[in-house]
């Protein structure tokens, strides 16, 4: 065991870490930020999406003794400063972008480095960027429509009503 | 006009908060002091005689709290199941024991064998590694067809065959439809395969056991949709631990679609083994895990036969299917393919003669059980594929001779048991017709060919039957439980509520939509009304959502006990106003005498039910707390119309969909920005059906697609934005809220659009190909267009090794 | 996974020292190598990560006008900074997600040599060098089949030199599930000839199309293709999501496809 020290959402947080401790596991075992989420065990479904140094990785397929000192960002340092809502959750919540939550920290994570890179993309570019996270829940639909609404475009409203 | 609140509003979810900012508590995030943790050694064969199992070497690594096999289990009941079919002689369906480690033999790959608990998860899958298990290789059945034929070697050694029951239904028309096939005008018929799907959520399984010393209690933590029938299962039929000493808690849970409503052996092993070791067990499913240890869904290899008149009016519907129930059966598995199929089979028409047949089949692989939509799709898929092929064949418009067939006057006693008590499919199918332009379709299908593409539309209807069920017939069915639900509701002294359900959200909003429900009776805020669920501690017992029943018997209980609580209010009003009972109102949280200006807020009544100083004491109990069990009396009968649009590219066989519409009948719709999101969520379900979800087995029973490499989850990119609309509402005429379930509908009525709208395309590029058995992958396409395989390979053969053989 | 000892080392001196013990083994982005770990199918006492070394990172243009790639240089960093090779950088563009993007690496996905993987593709059509600490090793010499390189045990891959082809394109037909290439295929016209170069068919990894080199050195157009019949389906891949037959078929339309995407 080693301690790894990262800055998380801000805040210095150390716990212990074996040389197999993969980031995911660090956070929601050692530092106790169930957040991130693991779906599979193939690289693939991207619930377990954080920011390590500004850049969106899977969380499960770092290894955290490796990056030691980094700073990570998870879907717990996502909100506004008053606890409320930050711009992609709450777009996520006016469209309905999440039924069982679950997927839904990965889904926030790689909208908010798409968006990072890419402030107002096309539907096309949102599908092609969220290539790595699946959602069995929302066919897309409403997750394109927050993401599309987080970065300030109009979209049809919630509901046909 | 929007509105703002209460029924037909859309307001945010507020479970949504907690899940955007990871404070979300899914069993995963529970962890108990002191837990331990357990790794399963499952079998790596499909089928095989275990000859022994040596564990000393594990036992003695450090760290190994314990290891068992089916030895510790002596005494202990196998895994029930929940439904009872009775054969077309009348004899009970074959039913084998399910133990919760396997005992004897390996049934399917993934079938646990021992189970380690130990400090941490790396220590018991190490230790794991270190039990040796003898095993001598049987072959493995896979083929259902050649399962039922008499030298098949056997799953059950003890059973008389791998045949777990061949049911008729209605047996008694079977001699009238043969007569109708035999003199019709016209008979399509159609050979297919409902894919084998794997569920799916994104939350792996898990569960939590934990075990109270001071009052010999046990807890389970545990990824249900139905805490209190994984109370009953396992507490009375699998551990002997009688209901109050048993609490099962199903927290934030992340998706299930089915797959989390059966009792699994890992909760029952994580129950006894916490009290065996006196710590809590803790098991966590990887992915990989799941692939071979949650129930699989589908897997039905049918034969159908439509028959018309020479005024191409239906005439009769016959169809045999295959089903695979796979190596035992799981909670709900003998009830998909015959009650949640058979009765589905006369579907949007006036079909006056049906028959089927359907033969459950052992097979060595994982257990086959309800997933979304559980034996409609299957229904429906068969139904809309034939009439749609009739179509073609007699060179109708599909449309028209779907019009020409539609049951039109409600109820309809259909010929296979259900009656639908009310439906519109003209109205549906026109509103379809609206949001789908098909007059300009053909130019559409130029622009696609001058691009060098095959665009195709296809169309489908569907009938449904959820709302799941009036207790009374589907014991008569063979349930072995009844399908009400609860509900509690507490109003608090200041006038809050709190609603403990027995129904179960795991994604279908309950929490936003419920309270809509109460603060449109009541008149009071939303936010003034908590959900409570999942709990077996404070819910009454509650079956949980599955079937798209929460809001349509969990919200009707919800609704009879709430009534329950606005007759008593009304008269604690009535006695505080010195009025009569009958003279008193309650609209916008105020109690109103008619007549008179007198008025009372909510709040002083529930106020005065528990500080009752001045209070009807003898003829009133103090408090305003009410519970209500709600028995459907039908089954309800969401229906609809689906279309989309779709483009082939001739070199690859690769399917685009382009656009989906979908016009629904969900009756009143409570919440509809939650009702578009479950079929949304529907259709990509069943369009991945159609197009990209393959649990496929080799020959030998080794799951190839094992994993999300090879299991095509829909991803973002290949789903179009969705067209739904559920406008055409025709309220459900036997529960109080009028409603009919949505949660089911798009995984129910998209896949034969899907297929019907390929085949079209191909047709318009002079390939008749009359059938490609999903998922249609763009090799099967290609493989179709080339001549070689198109044709639906509707044998079992096919569809345990995932399809037609040639192509793979 | 089984657990191991983790080596940070900063420079490539360390890393190679490191990389001398027997029992160590390198570690990249690890994007293949921790979920091949994860399923226990793949261990070590002690890997090496690389992810510390710098100085294989980045990229830049030799004086031969060959852009120089670290193999430590991630495939995001690729697909932003390839700027001088439209096709390779958008053959980066299109591996894996973006978030695999942002950690795996182009020297991790050659010394892997997974036999759907795009990079290969790219290198052996570019007629790519593969850089080592001790040798350089032509691409045509560097890929020996599944999961076969020419690397010695410990050796990896510093830098990886690719010529700029007059025109190229990569067009990749994924697998639905993996979003690996089902086909794809790298074409590269130079001035000495064009170079095919096909991932995901073949059993024995990425391989050269010959006759579709030959006929679009003659005449680099899709019609060139369109010409030929198909390769071979013997070695080709057969699976759940196409068999040989399919492949081969899918590498006549992915070559005609990419040559009119270079034009």
């Amino acid at each position: 065991m080693t301690k790894v020290t990262m800055t998380v959402n801000g805040k210095t947080r150390t716990a212990e870490a074996e040389g197999r401790t993969l980031l995911a596991e660090w956070l929601r075992e050692g530092v106790r930020l169930t957040g991130t989420h693991i779906g599979c065990d193939t690289s693939q479904c991207g619930a377990c999406v954080v920011h390590v140094n500004g850049e969106a990785v899977k969380a499960c397929s770092v290894l955290a003794q490796e990056i030691d000192g980094a700073e990570v960002t998870t879907v717990e340092g996502m909100a506004n400063a008053d606890g409320s809502l930050g711009v992609i959750q709450q777009a996520f919540q006016d469209y309905h972008g999440l039924q069982c939550g679950f997927c839904t920290p990965g889904m926030v994570m790689s909208t908010a480095a798409l968006l990072k890179d890419n402030p107002q993309p096309t539907e096309a570019e949102v599908r092609h960027y969220l290539e790595g996270n699946i959602c069995r829940c929302t066919g897309y639909h409403n997750i394109v429509k927050a993401v599309m609404a987080a970065s300030g475009q109009q979209v049809a409203p919630v509901a046909a009503e | 006009m929007p509105k703002d609140t209460g029924i037909g509003a859309s307001p945010k979810r507020r479970e949504d908060v907690r899940f955007l900012t990871g404070k979300g508590r899914y069993t995963d995030d529970i962890n108990v002091a002191g837990q331990a943790h357990v790794v399963f050694l499952r079998s790596d064969v499909a089928h095989g005689t275990i000859n022994g199992i040596d564990t000393a070497a594990a036992e003695a690594m450090e760290g190994v709290v314990g290891v068992f096999t089916a030895m510790d289990f002596d005494g202990v009941g196998g895994i029930p199941c929940g439904w009872q079919i009775t054969d077309r002689e009348g004899n009970p369906m074959q039913e084998p024991k399910h133990p919760i480690l396997a005992e004897g033999k390996v049934r399917h790959v993934g079938d646990p064998i021992a189970a380690v608990v130990a400090e941490s998860v790396s220590i018991a899958r190490d230790a794991c590694e270190a039990i040796e298990v003898d095993i001598t290789s049987l072959p493995a059945v896979m083929d259902m067809k050649k399962a039922v034929q008499a030298d098949a070697p056997k799953v059950h050694d003890d059973l008389t065959s791998n045949l777990c029951y061949d049911w008729g239904f209605v047996e008694d028309n079977r001699q009238a439809v043969d007569d109708a096939i035999k003199s019709a005008a016209h008979v399509t018929t159609l050979e297919l395969v409902n894919n084998r799907l794997i569920a799916n959520p994104m939350e792996p399984r898990v569960a939590v056991g934990d075990y109270a010393r001071h009052d010999d209690s046990s807890t389970l933590y545990t990824t249900s949709q139905n805490p209190h029938v994984i109370r009953l299962l396992m507490g009375a039929f699998v551990l002997g631990i009688p209901e109050h000493k048993l609490r099962v808690v199903a927290p934030d849970v992340g998706g299930g679609f089915g797959t989390k409503i059966f009792h699994y052996a890992e909760e029952a092993f994580c129950t006894f083994a916490a009290k065996q070791l006196e710590r809590p067990v803790k098991w966590t499913a990887s992915r990989s895990e799941a692939f071979m240890s949650d129930a699989h869904g589908r897997d039905h290899v049918t034969k159908i036969e439509l028959a018309l008149d020479a005024d191409n009016n239906f005439t009769a519907v016959r169809t045999e299917t295959y089903a695979n129930m796979g190596a035992y059966l799981s909670t709900f598995a003998p009830s998909v393919p015959t009650w949640l199929h058979g009765t589905l089979m006369a579907g949007n028409y006036k079909t006056p003669l049906v028959y089927v047949n359907v033969k459950a089949v052992f097979t060595n692989t994982v257990p086959v059980d309800a997933y979304r939509g559980a034996g409609r799709p299957e229904a429906t898929f068969q139904l809309e594929r034939v009439v749609d092929k009739a179509a073609r064949e007699l060179g109708i418009d599909p449309v028209e001779l779907r019009r020409q067939n539609f049951i039109r006057e409600f109820p309809y006693q259909t010929p296979v048991a259900v009656e639908y008590d009310t439906g519109d499919y003209d109205a549906t199918m026109d509103k379809l017709l609206e949001m789908i332009d098909r007059d300009g379709f053909e130019a559409r299908r130029k622009e696609s060919e001058s691009r060098g593409k095959l665009r195709g539309l296809g169309i489908n209807c569907y009938i449904e039957a959820c709302g799941i069920a009036p207790s009374k017939l589907v014991g008569q069915l063979g349930a072995r439980a009844g399908l009400y639900e609860s509900a509690t509701v507490r109003v608090n002294a200041t006038g809050g509520l709190v609603v403990m359900t027995g129904s179960h959200s795991h994604g279908q909003g309950h929490e936003t939509s419920f309270p809509q429900v109460i603060a449109d009776m009541i008149g009071i805020n939303e936010d003034q009304i908590e959900i409570v669920h999942g709990d077996t501690a404070n819910a009454p017992m509650g079956m949980g959502t599955y079937g798209s029943r929460s809001l349509a018997v969990g919200g009707s209980a919800m609704f009879r006990a709430t009534e329950k609580i606005i007759a008593k209010a009304k008269k604690i009003a009535a006695h505080i106003m010195e009025a009569s009972d009958e003279d008193i109102e309650l609209k916008d949280g105020k109690f109103t005498v008619a007549g008179t200006d007198k008025e009372l807020a909510w709040g002083d009544v529930t106020l005065a039910a528990y500080v009752p100083h001045n209070y009807p004491l003898e003829d009133l109990e103090p408090g305003l707390e009410e519970t209500a069990f709600y028995d459907p009396n039908n089954f309800t009968y969401p229906a609809g119309a689906y279309a989309c649009e779709v483009e082939v590219d001739p070199e690859t066989g690769f399917v685009e969909v382009l656009s989906f519409a979908a016009a629904d009948d969900f009756g009143n719709v409570v919440n509809p920005m939650i009702v578009e999101g479950q079929v949304h969520g529907g259709l990509a379900q069943g369009i991945g059906q159609a197009l990209f979800e393959n649990c496929a087995y080799d020959e030998d029973g080794q799951l190839l697609s094992a994993s999300y490499m090879d299991y095509t989850m829909p991803r973002a990119k290949d789903l179009p934005m969705f067209q739904v609309d559920h406008s055409c509402a025709t309220p459900c005429t036997h529960n109080p809220l009028g409603v009919k379930g949505c949660g089911e509908a798009g995984a129910i009525g998209s896949p034969p659009s899907i297929v019907n709208g390929v085949l079209d395309a191909l047709a318009s590029g002079g390939h008749d190909v009359g059938h490609i058995d999903m998922p249609l992958t763009p090799a099967k396409v290609w493989a179709a267009m080339q001549g070689t395989g198109g044709t639906g390979d509707g044998t079992a053969h096919a569809r345990s090794v995932g399809g037609p053989a040639k192509n793979v | 996974m089984y657990n191991f000892e983790l080596v940070k080392p900063t420079t490539l001196q360390d890393a190679v020292a490191a990389l001398k013990d027997d029992d160590a083994q390198a570690l990249g982005g690890g994007q293949t190598l921790l979920p091949t770990m994860k399923a226990r199918l793949a261990m070590s006492d002690k890997f090496v990560a690389l992810s510390g070394v710098a100085e294989i990172r980045g990229i830049c243009t030799d004086d031969d006008g060959r852009i120089c790639i670290g193999g430590g240089t991630t495939h995001a960093d690729v697909a932003k900074g390839a700027t001088d090779y439209p096709a390779l950088a958008s053959t980066a563009a299109r591996i894996g997600d973006p978030a695999v993007r942002n950690r795996g690496t182009i020297g991790g996905s050659l010394a892997n040599n997974d036999p759907s993987a795009c990079y290969p593709a790219a290198a052996l059509a570019s007629n790519a060098t593969i850089c080592t600490p001790d040798r350089e090793i032509a691409a045509d010499a560097y890929f020996q089949g599944m999961f076969e390189t020419a690397l010695e045990e410990g050796e990896i891959i510093t830098e990886v030199k690719f010529p700029v082809p007059q025109k190229a394109a990569y067009e990749k037909f994924i697998q639905p599930a993996s979003r690996f290439p089902l086909v794809a295929v790298f074409v590269a016209k130079f001035s000495d000839g064009v170079r095919v170069a096909v991932t995901g068919a073949s059993s024995d990894g990425v391989f050269r199309w010959s006759e579709a080199e030959a006929a679009l050195s003659d005449n680099f157009s899709a019609e060139a293709i369109l010409g030929l019949s198909a390769p071979s389906s013997d070695g080709m891949i057969s699976d759940l999501h196409g068999d040989a037959t399919y492949r081969a078929h899918l590498v006549k339309v992915m070559t005609a496809r990419a040559v009119k995407a270079a034009i």
